[in-house]
Order: C-alpha cells, then sequence, then structure tokens
C-alpha cells in the first residue's frame, strides 16, 4: 500500500483521552432533540391500548379544532405514501408484515400507532390525542410465542400464518453419533424478553425544502446511510435530496440501526406540512413500541463420550418476532443455531430455527442479536458438567479448540480463522478469578450454609460481517491547507468513541495527533451501513489507515521533491516531515499543504494539486473475536437476592486500538447481560398487555448492582490491516450465561437446576422451594 | 389553556425571565427558554436522574418539577460548573480521565448528581459511591468509569479544599 516505511506506531494501544469529551461533560453535545428550528412544530403518536383490535371508528375533528393543532393524520391520509419502507437488509421477495406507517383499519399490539398529531408545543399535540375519537371491537391476540404457530388467530391475516420463517437443516451424521453416543443429554433453554433502553429515545427533526425539494434530516441513528436511503424512497426522491446530519447519538445497542415507522411518518409529515417536525420519542413509547429482544428458546441435545468429549449436536430455536419487527422480520435465528457449536470441537450438528409473530412489540437488533447461541451452548455444559459429575472448566478443557485445530471447519458452515485463541482466554479468566482457591472455598463456605456459585461463559463471535450491504466502509480524508485532516466516514457513532479511535489509526498511519483529526459523519460522507454489529474497528477502520495511508505517500513524495531528500529517508511524526537521523531538515505538514493547494507549480512533476485521498475497505466475510468471563455469587436462601462478587473477563480483540474504549465496551455490555439475567423484563400479561412501562417497572442495573469488572487482553492479531477484531457487541454475549451459570451453581446443593430467566428473587426462591419435589 | 405565570429564574448566574404555562416542567424551560440543553431527558418520570440539576444547591430532578416551581431559585446545570472554556471542573475532568461517559446522554446528570454528592460526602467510600449515585442510570459504561471518575474526583476536590 505504502510506497514507503510505515510510519511508527504511537498512538494505537494508548488510551487516548476522548475527543468527544470536552463537548459531552459540559453539556455542550448536540443530540436530535437539541435542535431547535425557527417554525418547528412537535410531532405525538397515539398508540393503540389494545393487543389486537379493529378500529371501528376514528374522527379526528376535535383533535383538529385544538388551537395549537395543524394537523391530524391517520393511515387514511399518510400511508399511501407506505412504498417499500424495507430496510437494505431485508431481501425484497421475503413475505413481510405491511409496512404501514399508521395502523390501517385494525391494531396489532399495544402500542401500535394509528394517530399522528402535530402541534405548537409536544403538550398541546397529547392534548389533541385526548381529543381523538377511536373507538375498538377487541379481538383475541396471540401473546404466547410458543403456542402462535399453532393458533388460528393470525397477527397477520395477509400473511397466512403466525410462521414468519422455518429453517431446517438436518445432518444425518448427527443422527448417527446420537445412536452410538454413550450420553445424550436434552434441555430446553428460555431467555426472556428485554429491551435495548439507550437513554436517549428514537427521535428526528425533519425539515423540508419546497422546490428544492430537499430533505434536511436530524436523527438519533446509527446508521445515516440507511436513513438517507430509506428516506428517499419513502419520499420517492432522490438520495442526494435527504441530507442527514448527523450529530450526538445517545446510545442506539441496535435500535437505531433501522428506520421505524413513526420516522417514516415523520418525514412524510415534514414535506406534507412544509414546516420543520421534531418527534422525540418518550420513554414509555421506547418501552413499549421501539423493539424488544430475546424472547426465544433453543432445545439443545448434545452427544458425548463417556469421558465426557462432544460427539454431536441437535439444535432447534424458536424466536418471536412480535408483530412488527424492527427493520424487517429477518432473524437471528438461522446465526443463532450455525453459531452453538462456538469454541469447541462439536461434531456434526443438525439446526432448525424458526421465527413466529405475536400481538405484541416488535423484535429489533439488540447487542449481540444472536447471542442465544452462547447462551444456550454454555449453560448446556454446566447443565452436562453436573450430570456427568465433570468440573465444568475442566469440561470446557476437553473440548475447547487449540491452535492445532486451526484453522476450523465447523459442521454448520462456518469457519474459524487461526487467529482466534479460546483455549488462551479460558485459562486467562480461569486465572483471574483464583478458580481452584474459589472452588475450596466454596465447598468450605457450603459447609456453613453460605451458598456461593461460579459461572463460565466461553464464546467466540464473528464480528466486522464483510456481507452484502454491511461488507465495506468507506473513508475520504482530506488534509486542509493549515494542515488539519478532516475524515468523513459513513459510520455512526453513538458511544462507541470513534472520534477518537479512527483518529488514533489515521495519527499513526499519516503522521499527526489524534487531535489532529477530525471525524464527520453523516452528510459528505460516503455509503457505508453505519456503526454496529461489532464492524466498526475492522471495516471503518480499515477503509480510514487506507485514506491515510494513500495521504501519506503524497506528503512524503511532495516533502522529498521539495526537501531535496529521498522518499525513503523521510518519516512523518506528529504533522512533522524529517529525514531520518537528521530531524533539523523537516517540514510541517501544514507547509507541505500549502503547496499542494496554494503552489501546485512547486509540485513535483505530474503531481494532482491539493491533498486528499478516497479508499473504501472490503472486509473479510467475518472476523472471530472470542473471550471468556467467569463470575461468582452469594445466593441468599431466605430471599433469593443473588448478589454478584467478582466478574472477570478475558478477551481476544486482537490489536487495541485504545484499551480504555475497549474495557468500556466490555463493561457496558456486561452490564447489560448481567440486568438482563437478574432485573431486566418485558413483561407481558396473557392479553397482551405490557406490565414495564416505565424504569419503575423496568428495571436496569444501577452502580449499585454492578461489580468492579476485571479485563485481561490476549493479543493475537487479526490478519486485517491492523490486526484488530471487533469487541462491541462481545460483553453482552458472554454475561447472560456467565451469570445464569454462576446462579445455578449456587443453586446446587438445594439439587434443582433452573432452565430459564430471570433469575429474580421470587424465580430463585420457587426453585429453592421445589427443591425435592 | 391556564393563563401564562411570570417567572425569573437565576440559571448559571444569569437572570432568565419567562412567561410560562403551569404545566411547564422546569426541564423544559431550563432547555426551551434558557437553552440549556445539556440538561438531558431520558425518563421524564424521575428515575434515571439525566435531568438534574442544582437548585439553591440541591440536586433536584428537573422533569419533576414545575417551572413556577423554581421562580426566584438560582439552578446551576451542566454548562455552569466549569470555571471557564480551557478549564473543567474536577468531576468533568474525572470523568474524562476515567472514560466515564461513552454517548455522553446521562452524563449531564451524572456530573451535577456526583457533584452534589461529593459537596455532602468529601470522602466517600467505594461502596457509598456505588449507593450515593445509584440514582442515575446509565446504559453504556457498566458505571465502571463512573465509580473511578467519582473516586478521582472526590480526592481532587479534597485537595482543592485548604
Amino acid at each position: 500500500m505504502s510506497s514507503t516505511a510505515a510510519t511508527a506506531v504511537r498512538y494505537v494501544g494508548q488510551s487516548v483521552k476522548r475527543l468527544e469529551d470536552p463537548r459531552l461533560v459540559t453539556g455542550h453535545g448536540r443530540y436530535v432533540d437539541d435542535i431547535m428550528l425557527a417554525g418547528m412544530l412537535h410531532v405525538a403518536f397515539g398508540r393503540s391500548d389494545l393487543a389486537r383490535a379493529a378500529i371501528t371508528r376514528l374522527d379526528t375533528s376535535a383533535a383538529e379544532a385544538l388551537e395549537g393543532v395543524h394537523a391530524v393524520y391517520t393511515a387514511a391520509n399518510l400511508n399511501h405514501h407506505n412504498d417499500s419502507l424495507r430496510s437494505s437488509l431485508h431481501p425484497p421477495e421475503t413475505p413481510a408484515p405491511p409496512a404501514n406507517m399508521l395502523a390501517d383499519g385494525d391494531v396489532r399490539f399495544v402500542g401500535d400507532p394509528y394517530v399522528m398529531v402535530v402541534a405548537e408545543s409536544r403538550y398541546i399535540a397529547e392534548d389533541a390525542l385526548d381529543l381523538v375519537d377511536v373507538e375498538f371491537e377487541p379481538l383475541d391476540p396471540v401473546v404466547d410465542y410458543e403456542v402462535a404457530a399453532d393458533s388460528d388467530t393470525l397477527v397477520h391475516p395477509e400473511l397466512g400464518s403466525n410462521l414468519a420463517h422455518d429453517l431446517k437443516v438436518p445432518n444425518p451424521a448427527q443422527r448417527e453419533v446420537f445412536a452410538e453416543a454413550a450420553h445424550v443429554i436434552t434441555e430446553t433453554w428460555h431467555q426472556h424478553r428485554q429491551t435495548n433502553v439507550p437513554m436517549e429515545t428514537r427521535g428526528m427533526v425533519a425539515s423540508w425544502q419546497p422546490h428544492a425539494g430537499v430533505m434536511e434530516v436530524w436523527a438519533s441513528t446509527q446508521s445515516p446511510h440507511e436513513l438517507q436511503h430509506i428516506g428517499a424512497r419513502v419520499l420517492g426522491t432522490g438520495e442526494h435530496k435527504v441530507v442527514v446530519h448527523f450529530g450526538d447519538v445517545g446510545g442506539g445497542f441496535g435500535q437505531k440501526i433501522f428506520l421505524g415507522r413513526e420516522d417514516m411518518a415523520v418525514l412524510v409529515a415534514a414535506k406534507l406540512l412544509a414546516v420543520p417536525l421534531k418527534w422525540i420519542e418518550d420513554r414509555r413509547e421506547n418501552l413499549l413500541a421501539s423493539n424488544h429482544a430475546r424472547t426465544e428458546q433453543m432445545t439443545v441435545s448434545m452427544a458425548l463420550d463417556a469421558d465426557g468429549h462432544f460427539l454431536a449436536a441437535d439444535v432447534d430455536q424458536l424466536e418471536d418476532d412480535g408483530a412488527f419487527p424492527l427493520g424487517g422480520p429477518a432473524s437471528p435465528g438461522a446465526m443463532a443455531t450455525m453459531l452453538y457449536p462456538g469454541p469447541y470441537r462439536m461434531g456434526p450438528v443438525s439446526w432448525r430455527a424458526r421465527t413466529v409473530y405475536t400481538n405484541t412489540c416488535g423484535r429489533g437488533a439488540y447487542r449481540g442479536p444472536w447471542q442465544m447461541e452462547s447462551v444456550a451452548r454454555e449453560q448446556m455444559i454446566d447443565r452436562v458438567a453436573r450430570e456427568m459429575g465433570i468440573d465444568p472448566l475442566e469440561l470446557r478443557r476437553r473440548n475447547v479448540l487449540r491452535p492445532d485445530d486451526l484453522p476450523y471447519l465447523v459442521s454448520t458452515g462456518l469457519t474459524y480463522e487461526s487467529t482466534i485463541s479460546p483455549d488462551k482466554t479460558l485459562e486467562q479468566a480461569a486465572e483471574m478469578i483464583g478458580y481452584d482457591e474459589f472452588r475450596a472455598e466454596q465447598s468450605k463456605e457450603r459447609e456453613r450454609g453460605r451458598y456461593l456459585g461460579l459461572g463460565i461463559a466461553l464464546y467466540i463471535e464473528p464480528t466486522s460481517m464483510g456481507m452484502g450491504a454491511l461488507g465495506t466502509e468507506s473513508a475520504m480524508l482530506r488534509v486542509e491547507v493549515d494542515g488539519h485532516v478532516n475524515l468523513f466516514m459513513g459510520t455512526g457513532s453513538h458511544g462507541q468513541s470513534l472520534e477518537t479511535t479512527m483518529a488514533q489509526l489515521v495519527a499513526d498511519e499519516l503522521g499527526v495527533r489524534p487531535e489532529d483529526v477530525t471525524l464527520h459523519q453523516g452528510h459528505g460522507s460516503g455509503y457505508g451501513f453505519g456503526t454496529g454489529g461489532s464492524r466498526s474497528a475492522v471495516i471503518a477502520g480499515g477503509a480510514a489507515r487506507a485514506a491515510a495511508s494513500g495521504v501519506r505517500d503524497k506528503v512524503v513524495a511532495i516533502a522529498a521533491h521539495l526537501m531535496e531528500a529521498s522518499a525513503d529517508d523521510l518519516e512523518v511524526a506528529d504533522g512533522v516531515v524529517s529525514v531520518k537521523g537528521t530531524p533539523t531538515a523537516s517540514m510541517t505538514l501544514a507547509q507541505v499543504a500549502a503547496t499542494a493547494y496554494k503552489d501546485s507549480d512547486a509540485l513535483p512533476p505530474g503531481t494532482e494539486a491539493g491533498l486528499e485521498h478516497t479508499a473504501r475497505y472490503k472486509a473479510p466475510p467475518a472476523v472471530h473475536s472470542n473471550a471468556c468471563h467467569i463470575c461468582t455469587c452469594e445466593l441468599d436462601p431466605g430471599t433469593g437476592q443473588v448478589t454478584l462478587l467478582r466478574y472477570v473477563v478475558s478477551e481476544d480483540c486482537g490489536v487495541l486500538i485504545n484499551p480504555m474504549v475497549v474495557d468500556g465496551q466490555i463493561a457496558g455490555g456486561v452490564a447489560q447481560g448481567i440486568g438482563g439475567v437478574l432485573y431486566e423484563h418485558c413483561v407481558y400479561d396473557e392479553s397482551g398487555n405490557p406490565l414495564a412501562s416505565t424504569f419503575l417497572d423496568y428495571l436496569l442495573p444501577t452502580a449499585a448492582e454492578m461489580p468492579d469488572l476485571e479485563c485481561g487482553h490476549v493479543v493475537v492479531p487479526s490478519d486485517t490491516p491492523g490486526g484488530h477484531k471487533g469487541t462491541g457487541e462481545g460483553g453482552a454475549i458472554g454475561a447472560p450465561p456467565a451469570v445464569f451459570n454462576a446462579v445455578a451453581d449456587a443453586l446446587a446443593p438445594f439439587g434443582v437446576y433452573p432452565n430459564r430467566q430471570p433469575l429474580d428473587p421470587d424465580t430463585v426462591l420457587g426453585l429453592i422451594a421445589s427443591a425435592g419435589n | 389553556m391556564a393563563d401564562a405565570i411570570p417567572v425569573s429564574v437565576t440559571v448559571n448566574n444569569r437572570t432568565r425571565r419567562g412567561l410560562v404555562e403551569p404545566r411547564l416542567t422546569l426541564a423544559d424551560f431550563l432547555r426551551e427558554q434558557a437553552l440549556c440543553t445539556g440538561v438531558h431527558l431520558a425518563c421524564e418520570h424521575g428515575v434515571c436522574g439525566s435531568c438534574t440539576v442544582l437548585m439553591d444547591g440541591e440536586a433536584v430532578r428537573s422533569c419533576l418539577l414545575f417551572a413556577v416551581q423554581a421562580d426566584g431559585s438560582r439552578i446551576t446545570t451542566v454548562e455552569g460548573l466549569a470555571p471557564d472554556e480551557q478549564t473543567l471542573h474536577p468531576v468533568q475532568e474525572a470523568f474524562r480521565d476515567c472514560h466515564g461517559l461513552q454517548c455522553g446522554f446521562c452524563t449531564p446528570g451524572f456530573i451535577i448528581s456526583v457533584a452534589a454528592f461529593l459537596e455532602a460526602n468529601p470522602n466517600p467510600t467505594d461502596d457509598e459511591i456505588r449507593h450515593g449515585i445509584a440514582g442515575n442510570l446509565c446504559r453504556c459504561t457498566g458505571y465502571q468509569g463512573i465509580v473511578a471518575a467519582t473516586r478521582q474526583a472526590a480526592a481532587a476536590l479534597r485537595e482543592e479544599q485548604p
């Protein structure tokens, strides 16, 4: 790539303080709700309080008559703009629920939007919602996803079935092994409904410029280009007419990759009214009607020989898609089942993945969308270990993939590259937690009536998946006349610190300081799918490196010419080009840039004026990272309360760009996993009423519940530029089974074994009460 | 619609006068009339703490108060903490040093809460820190950096005090 020796690594690997932070810690971030445009009006949606009902009357005249109300929209006057609302990841040929912005004739889950008010303030808009005259005829809903496939009641009559997907891949070899195996053990593992809960809810400001035909959009999004792409389709205009401004985004965890029905309705209404509109989802809407996830179960059978070696597995996954899955009815079930073998020699695997519709909030991507593979597998391994009387760490040691096994072709069709290190992370985590010492303490304490538990979770995560729309990212890098570097990228950083980490990569590649680089996202950047799926470090990073490398070549060529030196003798560091060993012979990047723009006759013959380069990086099919989580807990048998004592993570994300940021990503994911197993639950009653509509019912972990996290790093560089691997989702993949296994271990003296979450105090007490039955 | 009521609130040492509806929350007043958009709304029902501001020196949730209740009071928002444009408040500095924020949305409320907490308890134990900040929710950090930042800020503030 570079014609001269690469610049020394100076900033990659350092915990560089974040460039984002000065504005964010002083309240000067710019989130979507901070956009206030002259004449801007406010949007509120009226939503169904019933899980399934026909709309028998909908009269908006009283709402329209309220002072301060500018428009009231229903399906009748908005949905004709429904053209294809499908996401880039949703193939047009797959059947999908009707893509209505507003419910048309009937409502299909509590929270289904059926009316939209535009008014001078959100207060007035909500007043107007109270004046909408609506009548519903309640219908029996489908709430329980376990019976949805067989129900005569259809969530979407248009589709003729509640079964959205049913993918079966039997493997005859698996059946043969099962017939001969010493042990075949079966269990069904259940996860429960949770939701992403970014602290900033969804929201959008949209401003239409009539005659110019331009829609300016400010949005809380992970994917500015997906918004531009779908927005143009919804508006029936060219993508160049949809200008997406990207500011600060207050978290997403997958929720803000795809456009919601409300987002599209706001875009259409802003065009119809030609007035800037703002919609900020409130927390109740976010908890009830944005997206849910993890409502799923996996039935697993594993065959083992007498020594506890895994021989084969049969995996059957069933997941709830809700009514209107965010981003389309694509299901992660196929991935979850294909990934079930994880970091082990698993033998032949048969698998099946089904997804069903129910009259509940739609499923959406949530950090590690297919983590059920690790949940089911790691919980199964502990279960098997208990049944066979083998220590769970020892059982993993007997089966974990080791360097001699790599590269490894998994029975389900995946290939693991030689750069994974599950055995090393397993051992590092075991050492960090002091495994043997804990086991000794545990048995001693059990005799004293203290119930301690330890849980292990080991996993491999496919990151940076280089397929389809996800396959590439671009970077346009320009050294400006004064030597400052502007970097334009298709990412959508919403907490991942890309303004800092991309600047670190560019700093090393180009030879500047991170603070000399400004990342610009959204309008002006080249197409990219945005930030999610643990893809930015490898894919966006690959593009940033390539763009910087291209510019560096030119910088060196120009400087060599101006300094009458050989390009091979030059080095670039901290914005200064100098002759190696002769630091006095130097010129600044600003001087090179000034020449490139303002004195182009002085450039080497044939050199194009200016100092910029655009590059696009295409990722390999997947870059696998791996990690091991081990935590310990104490269980109070009187109250059912679980307290986490220690939590260690050993991970391999290849070369760390910024260790502080990596540890931060892990910690956030772990907190979500802990919350998921112990506290968080989107409860529905049997009529389809959601019972967790506030933060008093949907319990997020606080600082008081989180243990100190200890992170260890194994660094096996990937084969991609820089040697990085993705790590954003991993914490949320490893934590649920680690916590679950720890609680199950603490319950061992009672002779009971849980197979479903959440493990809240009631559930734990119920398990203890069932002991001996 | 109820009649508008005049209020006068001193926000970050600047007096803001306005005519407000009785139902206008203090948070909306601060954001939309005083233009302190660092006051963030993440639940609007008093649980998450993102909208925390100091009212006459005491940490309050501005989503649970009406603007009219703040008439005549002195409010400090996160924008009012740093002594000047080149210097961060020790709590802000500590959040940056310790990676106490990722997306930054809960951060203003946390910083105000931590500043108030350390005013009341300048030398807290880790357990006191964890319980002292348990009234604020963060979804990104797992609180690791926030607890560390509170520890660092406590030490820095103690050093500032003679």
